[in-house]
């Protein structure tokens, strides 16, 4: 089954078409990249996948579910989580919580307001558990604009873990990082369970063929190219848009 | 700390006057409607400058009811913050789609539709006259609130309950998921939670406790007039958090101690008392940022 599936997808901003005739298939378990210069559309791209913007035409279809007209929140509740390229998390809140939210963010008790957190046992376990398989146990309790850029960007990540996600839409996870920060941040994506599909944004190059098998290039809003990584290192027509 | 001011609540009428008893039941009313307030506020981030609807609408079903013969407390405060409820679920609907400085005029204009209500519609709310010559309720259990004195222990035993279930509310996941939205609402719709549902479930929790502080207002003053609904008490509510701290219960309790003893204190010297104010407030602005008892608690770090 195809874990994503995009049909004839176009995006239109007024008289700019920023999306034009994208189809794509990704298969499920597959890490999926994709690539494109600045402006080729891959943030739109990924607001239409993820509901943060929705397509002027075009299907969408999550696990072989057709989720075009779904908003964002119910997208990820049939199981899509995204990061976001600028980092997007509770900055005010410690860490503890931040990844409270995204396990509770799964639970019918989400909605509960008659009894404390502090009595939903099964969620602080399951926050404990991501917080020590992350080796961030120790900064439970840090307010989260006090920890470093390249910790944030980490947490960008495990946050969208803590939904349980079969899809993951990653908007350039290692943007703004270090080479050791980028490292540590690209081992943790590919030491994902391959039952969680994972396509990428990335504007680096090396990034996206350390993690991805597949690449998709995307340029002025339509696919250039599609294919093995050998391939798309081979194909001409992207090393003079792209490569230059 | 908190056993201290137990204490001193319990033993405050033995120390002073009866008109200090008097100030200290409205600080217990107001602590209401500031708390209230503050779950938009502090918790969900929502700045509402039209809170006043909830507690005018009320604090006019109080009135009514009790000229209507209706005098018992029960009946009346479910009745009261069943309709701050049903205010807010209504005005919710065409607020909570609006952010920032668009949600707060449209929470002010909506307000100060109901104001022009009963300000203009003289035959059923008597205009500005108001409707006069409400009593105390009659509570049961063999107890009786009418003398000043006891109506303070009630105001305070009924802020202690709404405070603790404002506590269970804000500490709930639903609490912690209000608190994801005020940081961050795009990832909070990245992560599944219906934020527009949050936002509108908060808005309809703030009229209902706001409809509480309504209800006792009306029995201690003793009248309802078109100020109960007027943007003069959103914006006392807001100055209440601001001076206080939001997000807590103790600093919107104490935000509204400040402005009732202030009110009370400064309009006994001068008539332009609301001048003062307005000093206070750019002031506490431009020094406490995040409201004047977080200088206690950064002295406590």
């Amino acid at each position: 089954m195809n874990a994503l599936e995009l049909r004839d997808l176009s995006k239109n901003f007024g008289g700019l078409r920023a999306i034009h005739g994208v189809s794509l298939e990704i298969e499920a378990g597959e890490r999926r990249a994709i690539i494109g210069p600045n402006g080729a559309g891959k943030t739109t791209l990924f607001h239409l996948i993820s509901g943060f913007l929705f397509p002027s035409s075009g299907h969408i279809s999550l696990f072989g579910r057709d989720v075009t007209k779904l908003q964002a929140h119910q997208r990820a509740a049939s199981g899509m989580a995204r990061t976001f390229q600028v980092t997007n998390l509770f900055q005010k809140l410690t860490l503890f919580e931040n990844i409270l939210l995204g396990v509770q963010a799964i639970q019918t008790a989400r909605f509960c307001f008659y009894r404390p957190v502090k009595s939903f046992r099964e969620m602080l376990r399951e926050t404990d558990r991501l917080l020590k398989e992350w080796n961030l146990w120790e900064k439970r309790n840090v307010q989260l604009k006090n920890l470093s850029y390249g910790e944030q960007r980490k947490i960008e990540v495990i946050l969208a873990l803590a939904t349980k996600p079969r899809l993951l839409l990653l908007d350039e996870p290692t943007a703004g990082l270090s080479p050791a920060e980028t490292a540590l941040v690209t081992s943790i994506i590919k030491g994902l369970p391959r039952e969680i599909t994972t396509l990428l944004i990335e504007h680096d190059m090396d990034v996206a063929f350390d993690i991805a098998e597949r690449i998709t290039v995307l340029h002025f809003g339509s696919i250039l190219a599609d294919g093995s990584l050998e391939q798309i290192k081979g194909n001409r027509k992207v090393s003079e848009v792209y490569l230059g | 700390m908190p056993s201290l001011f137990a204490v001193l609540i319990l033993l405050l009428p033995f120390l002073f006057s009866n008109y200090y008893v008097g100030l200290a039941t409205q600080i217990f009313i107001m602590a209401i409607f500031a708390t209230s307030l503050d779950i938009l506020v502090g918790h969900t981030g929502l700045p509402s400058m039209g809170h006043a609807a909830y507690f005018g609408v009320a604090a006019y079903a109080t009135g009514f009811l009790y000229l209507a013969g209706v005098k018992n407390f029960w009946c009346v405060i479910f009745l009261g913050m069943g309709l701050g409820g049903l205010a807010a679920a209504f005005f919710g609907l065409l607020a909570i789609r609006a952010r920032g400085p668009y949600f707060m005029l449209i929470t002010l204009a909506l307000s100060q539709v109901l104001w022009g209500v009963a300000f203009k519609w003289r035959s059923i709310t008597k205009g500005d006259d108001g409707l006069p010559g409400i009593g105390r309720p009659e509570i049961g259990m063999g107890l009786n609130v009418k003398p000043d004195l006891s109506f303070y222990y009630f105001a305070f035993a009924i802020l202690l309950i709404v405070f603790i279930a404002i506590f269970i509310l804000v500490n709930s996941p639903f609490g912690y998921a209000l608190r994801g939205i005020r940081e961050s609402e795009s990832r909070m719709k990245a992560l599944g939670y219906h934020v527009w549902l949050y936002k509108y479930l908060s808005f309809i929790f703030a009229g209902i406790f706001a409809g509480a502080s309504g209800v006792l207002w009306v029995y201690y003053s003793g009248f309802v007039n078109p100020s109960n609904l007027g943007v003069d008490l959103s914006v006392k509510a807001l100055l209440m958090l601001i001076l206080g701290g939001s997000g807590s219960l103790f600093g919107p309790a104490m935000g509204a101690a400040i402005i009732v003893l202030l009110e009370n204190i400064v309009s006994g010297l001068t008539e332009r008392w609301s001048l003062v104010l307005g000093i206070v407030y750019v002031v506490a602005i431009m020094v406490f940022s995040e409201g004047i008892f977080s200088i206690v608690k950064r002295g406590r770090d």
